[in-house]
């Protein structure tokens, strides 16, 4: 038993060693495929956050547009994503757009309801020292407000990450998905278990590095987290990074976070 | 409009409701798979969750365990299982179960972990033994992050069965890919607004739960607290 598992592991890993790069046919192998992956997931976090902050602020500013949009975005997530990238193909082809609109909308699921919670949490005496110190309202926000929303925004930004890196996969159905086209092409259509195994493993792997570099992000955005708990100053619980289901923190705007399909 | 017309054409269609394709039958066939996972999952991720947050041990385990299962992509769970196990319900239900699990444990974790300490000092102070404590304190206190985890997983449940239609066992996915694969737009449209209507009444499902099962007091104070 145990020798099998590590025959067929090694089989594994000498498939993804022969299939790694083709440095003739520079569209071929899985390096290939794991760029295009990076590439898909992280422009449509990162257009999601694009989108979500001047939407956050408008909820903050207005606070009777938030109901309803939050509404709309929780709706649109429960679109099946395979449908959308159907509906999208007649517009936009086989480019990158078809796979990067619905996961970067579906981003706003969660990424809206952290970046509204964030500008909330700021405390109201360091919004009145920064209106005593003759700060303007978008110097306020700037400076102020922005900064102390970081954390609440980046634990966001792990969930959403996490679900579009392995949401991306779902793409491969209309031929677009990085990873997934490995698992999908060169695996299941051809009845061979080792790409399906090395795109899921890569997956994991992509996700959780990026995970690593928010969490890196967040240290150098925030210094002063870092002095605070030093100085033994009130020790600030990272509430969602915690616990990023989104749900603990986030349980009055009730989300349904990461990973559908 | 062309579209809006295309839709009610196609949800009029009297064809349409009856039959093995009819939607009925999908629709049935989309809530039976979503249901079975969804209990699978409950009943594996509950009571590990309410014992990990109980005892407070495994809680990095859990925590790691589910942020790798939420990692896994979907297809690739179902294509690896439809290569051991051959075509059929098992593949659908262990993607779908690998995909519930996480929001279910953690938030059950949490929810556990999260009971006011002072709440469980005076259930000492009644005298209550740990599986009281567990039983009648914090799993009715849990119960509304326990119920928030289940209905998240229920709606990417239900989101995510469609992707069973592509190893061919039906559900409402069976329209959104032979729609595509018969260039009839009004067809994947309709397959996705009956996966979002399905959605929907999923969540006001467990809207009614949390006035069910929820007890008063905590119901007030989670509805305002952050």
């Amino acid at each position: 038993m145990s020798a099998g598992v590590w025959d067929w592991s090694q089989g594994v890993w000498d498939w993804a060693a022969a299939n790694w790069y083709f440095p003739q046919e520079p569209g071929r192998g899985i390096r290939p495929r794991l760029v295009e992956h990076i590439r898909l997931a992280y422009a449509s976090i990162a257009i999601g956050l694009a989108l979500a902050i001047p939407l956050g602020l408008a909820c903050v500013r207005w606070k009777v547009l938030y109901p309803p949009l939050l509404t709309g975005v929780n709706v649109l997530y429960a679109v099946p994503s395979i449908a959308l990238f159907f509906l999208l193909l007649p517009y936009t082809g086989f480019s990158d757009w078809t796979a990067i609109l619905p996961l970067a909308l579906y981003t706003l699921v969660i990424l809206l309801p952290n970046v509204v919670d964030g500008l909330n949490q700021v405390p109201d005496h360091v919004r009145q020292a920064a209106v005593a110190m003759g700060f303007g309202p978008l110097r306020r926000l700037v400076r102020v407000e922005t900064p102390v929303a970081v954390p609440v925004i980046i634990a966001g930004l792990r969930v959403a990450s996490v679900a579009t890196i392995s949401m991306v996969s779902v793409a491969s159905l209309v031929g677009l998905g990085g990873l997934g086209r490995l698992i999908l092409s060169d695996g299941f259509r051809r009845q061979f278990d080792a790409p399906i195994v090395v795109g899921v493993v890569l997956v994991v792997l992509l996700a959780f590095a990026t995970d690593a570099l928010l969490v890196l992000a967040q240290r150098l955005l925030t210094p002063w987290a870092r002095r605070d708990r030093r100085r033994g100053g009130p020790r600030r619980r990272r509430r969602a990074a915690v616990s990023p289901v989104g749900a603990p923190a986030l349980e009055s705007t009730a989300v349904a976070p990461p990973g559908k399909g | 409009m062309e579209i809006l017309d295309g839709l009610i054409t196609w949800f009029g269609d009297p064809a349409r409701w009856s039959g093995d394709s009819g939607i009925p039958a999908r629709l049935g066939e989309h809530v039976y798979y979503s249901l079975l996972a969804l209990v699978l999952s409950a009943l594996i991720a509950v009571p590990i969750g309410l014992l990990t947050g109980h005892t407070g041990v495994g809680g990095f385990l859990t925590a790691s365990l589910a942020n790798f299962a939420r990692a896994l992509p979907t297809i690739g769970v179902l294509f690896l299982v439809v290569m051991a196990a051959g075509i059929g319900l098992v593949p659908v239900i262990a993607a779908l179960v690998a995909l519930a699990v996480p929001p279910i444990l953690v938030n059950t974790h949490e929810g556990v972990r999260s009971v006011d300490p002072g709440l469980r000092d005076a259930a000492d102070g009644m005298g209550m033994r740990g599986r009281e404590v567990l039983l009648r304190l914090e799993l009715p206190v849990a119960l509304p992050l326990i119920l928030i985890g289940l209905r998240t997983a229920a709606v990417q449940v239900v989101a995510t069965a469609t992707i069973a239609a592509y190893v061919g066992v039906g559900g409402l996915g069976r329209y959104i890919f032979d729609g595509q694969a018969q260039q009839n737009l009004s067809m994947i449209l309709g397959g996705s607004v009956l996966v979002v209507a399905l959605a929907v009444v999923t969540t006001l499902l467990f809207a009614g739960a949390r006035r069910l099962l929820v007890a008063p007091g905590l119901r007030a104070q989670s509805a305002t607290a952050r």
